[in-house]
């Protein structure tokens, strides 16, 4: 079937070629047209390196197909790869694959093995483009790979636990790679990265994953801009990582008791510029983060705005619009040694008399309140009593349990645009 | 009793306190549409006027309206009116009255606001549907408090120490409750003691609508399903309600075995 005189080649398919990026380097390689009844294994064994194997529609039932040379797989429309037993579908251990357009489904949750819809090894300058991979347990799986890049796929699980649910991708010990414009739902993280640096992810959606929308393990230098994660268990993880940017994204309807718009917990110079946080119950969580710059988010009808839990300083929370939190900020511990300046707070009371923008009264962010509610959770349903409203005045008129050193003491009088 | 209703609305509406009423919510709702261009932080102002403001203004009008028509009331029993429907047509044209300005008060600079358009006209019809209902339910315990007490100044007292009761002392005494027992579950008993207070009932069907997010955090089960489901607010809507009709009936009894 594989042979110069194909008889499915035609000059448009030339084009093809050049079009997804094979073409000029490798204007020997063949392409084949594959249809369901041929045997994949057989014919992936017997490709040469920069061959294309175009699949056609059909259903394509296999598993653990093998990729140990650089291959383009395109899949026609209706072109699905289902796996047999419910095992892997795809192997990749080639530099330079690229597999485009395939619909992937029926890989099984196994608790001995992470099986994934497409596994790549050791492999560089790969592409994942335009897939769809439904009801996996992982969607694509990364170890050791570098340089590749993962465009506009659709991954979506069914996942209940936990502990019987994988990730939509699964990065693990990477670098140099870009996850964008993807929609990734229903798994247990949308995103996982663990051990990989230098990456960037941009302008992908993921909602409804029980567990985290993107969470980071161990990964310095990354940067990951103008997501969207609504409705995960908790939106973002950053854990254990340097570097870390995290630009426009939004973070919304977080919702429960250990809901979180973005954890960060023992992260080192990172900064938050320019993100959404829209009605978490708590839109940042910090715990044990230092030299962080939170400047330019808004926070709006949030439970919590940011809640730290100590062991952070040095950090700067600038520029940032604090509209109509339940409570903007409360702090677990002392603060010292961050700075708090130049916000706007929806709930600041001050006046301006030198209309400079600035309010000429410090504004204390943090209420009595918030120090009651953490003794007893309960006390939530007292919030906007007019009791409590009392209390805090009374606190803020002369503090006792709320930290002193917490204030804003350039609050602006306008919304930061 | 309709005859009643109808006279008591209109001397009501041309009174000269519910027009200052009428005014003061318009001015301070137009205010506040002039400070803030942002809808959901209006509402969330007015919902703490609200909340306060019109339990306050509900119990001491009822009480002032019931002594300053004794005279007019003592007049119709002497006719051959049953009491029921005579304190039931008061009584409703009283209610029917405050509520009415509220709702213009309240309603119209936000309905030019264009309060139907946005994404916040659920909570504006909460807003605006507890304000009404707390006034409904002050001026009946107004006029039983009228009812007991041919003291007026005894009867003033009693009313603001009730308001008072309900909007600040009950709220201290219940967190003062919390942070004794703070070592034990208090999910049912906090649920239960928020049952009795209307102020607090009023505003914990605001809260689901303003601060679901921070109420969602809270991990009890309890809590959970009580304030994550529309039958939550279905309940606090049915006992709002029993708020009214008990009190109304405790007023009525009181009406048919009083010796005037």
């Amino acid at each position: 079937m594989i042979n110069n005189s194909n008889p499915y080649f035609k000059p448009i398919q030339w084009i093809l070629i050049y079009w997804f990026g094979v073409g000029p380097i490798h204007l020997h390689a063949r392409v084949t047209l594959l249809n369901a009844e041929q045997d994949l294994h057989q014919i992936v064994e017997s490709a040469q390196p920069y061959d294309s194997l175009i699949l056609s529609q059909g259903i394509y039932t296999f598993e653990n197909i093998l990729i140990d040379k650089p291959l383009t797989l395109m899949g026609q429309e209706g072109a699905l790869l289902k796996s047999l037993n419910g095992d892997e579908i795809l192997l990749v251990t080639a530099d330079s694959v690229t597999i485009q357009g395939l619909t992937f489904t029926g890989v099984k949750t196994s608790y001995i093995k992470e099986r994934s819809a497409i596994r790549i090894d050791k492999g560089k300058y790969f592409e994942i483009k335009d897939n769809v991979i439904t009801n996996c347990f992982f969607g694509i799986y990364l170890e050791h790979v570098s340089h590749g890049v993962i465009y506009n796929n659709r991954i979506s699980g069914q996942a209940t636990t936990e502990a019987g649910s994988g990730n939509a991708i699964h990065a693990w010990y990477c670098s140099n790679i870009q996850i964008k414009g993807n929609e990734l739902k229903g798994h247990r993280d949308g995103i996982y990265f663990e051990f990989v640096d230098k990456s960037l992810i941009e302008e992908n959606l993921s909602f409804n994953n029980i567990r985290y929308g993107l969470h980071f393990m161990f990964s310095n230098d990354d940067i990951y801009r103008k997501n969207t994660f609504r409705d995960n268990g908790s939106g973002v993880a950053v854990m254990f990582s340097k570097e870390i940017k995290m630009i426009e994204n939004t973070f919304s309807h977080n919702w429960g008791g250990a809901s979180y718009g973005l954890l960060l917990k023992e992260i080192n110079d990172a900064s938050i510029i320019n993100n959404q946080f829209n009605q978490n119950t708590i839109g940042i969580f910090v715990e044990g983060s230092n030299r962080i710059t939170y400047s330019n988010n808004s926070f709006r009808r949030n439970g919590w705005a940011i809640k730290f839990s100590g062991g952070c300083s040095a950090n700067e929370i600038t520029n940032n619009n604090f509209l109509n939190n339940s409570l903007d900020l409360v702090v677990g511990t002392k603060l010292s040694d961050n700075e708090i300046h130049h916000n706007y707070w929806s709930e600041y009371t001050g006046y301006d008399l030198d209309k400079n923008n600035i309010g000429d009264v410090p504004h204390y962010p943090v209420k009595l309140f918030s120090y009651i509610l953490n003794q007893v959770p309960e006390a939530i349903v007292l919030m906007r009593s007019f009791f409590v409203y009392i209390v805090n005045f009374s606190e803020k008129v002369s503090p006792v349990f709320t930290p002193k050193e917490v204030f804003d003491p350039t609050p602006l009088m306008h919304e930061v645009q | 009793m309709l005859k009643i209703f109808k006279y008591t609305v209109y001397d009501l509406i041309r009174n000269r306190w519910l027009i200052f009423y009428t005014g003061f919510f318009l001015l301070l709702t137009i205010a506040l549409i002039f400070l803030s261009n942002d809808v959901s932080k209006v509402l969330i102002s007015l919902s703490n006027i609200t909340l306060m403001l019109t339990p306050l203004v509900g119990i001491l009008y009822g009480v002032m309206y019931y002594y300053n028509s004794e005279d007019y009331i003592r007049f119709l029993l002497s006719q051959p009116i049953s009491r029921t429907s005579i304190f039931s047509g008061i009584f409703g044209g009283m209610a029917t009255s405050l509520s009415l300005s509220l709702i213009v008060g309240l309603g119209t600079p936000l309905l030019i606001r264009g309060v139907l358009f946005v994404p916040e006209f659920i909570t504006f019809i909460i807003v605006l549907g507890m304000a009404v209902l707390l006034s409904i339910i002050f001026s009946s315990l107004a006029f039983i408090i009228a009812l007991y007490n041919s003291n007026r100044i005894k009867g003033f007292g009693v009313a603001i120490f009730t308001w008072l009761f309900f909007a600040v002392i009950y709220d201290g005494l219940f967190l003062l409750l919390l942070l004794i027992f703070k070592d034990y579950p208090l999910e049912n008993i906090t649920l239960g003691l928020t049952m009795f207070n209307p102020i607090d009932l009023a505003r914990i069907l605001t809260l689901m609508n303003l601060d679901i997010s921070a109420i969602m955090g809270y991990t009890g089960a309890v809590f959970k399903n009580f304030f994550g489901n529309p039958l939550g607010m279905m309940i606090i809507l049915i006992l709002l309600i029993c708020w009214i009709v008990l009190p109304f009936y405790w007023m009525l009894r009181k009406v048919n075995r009083k010796d005037f």
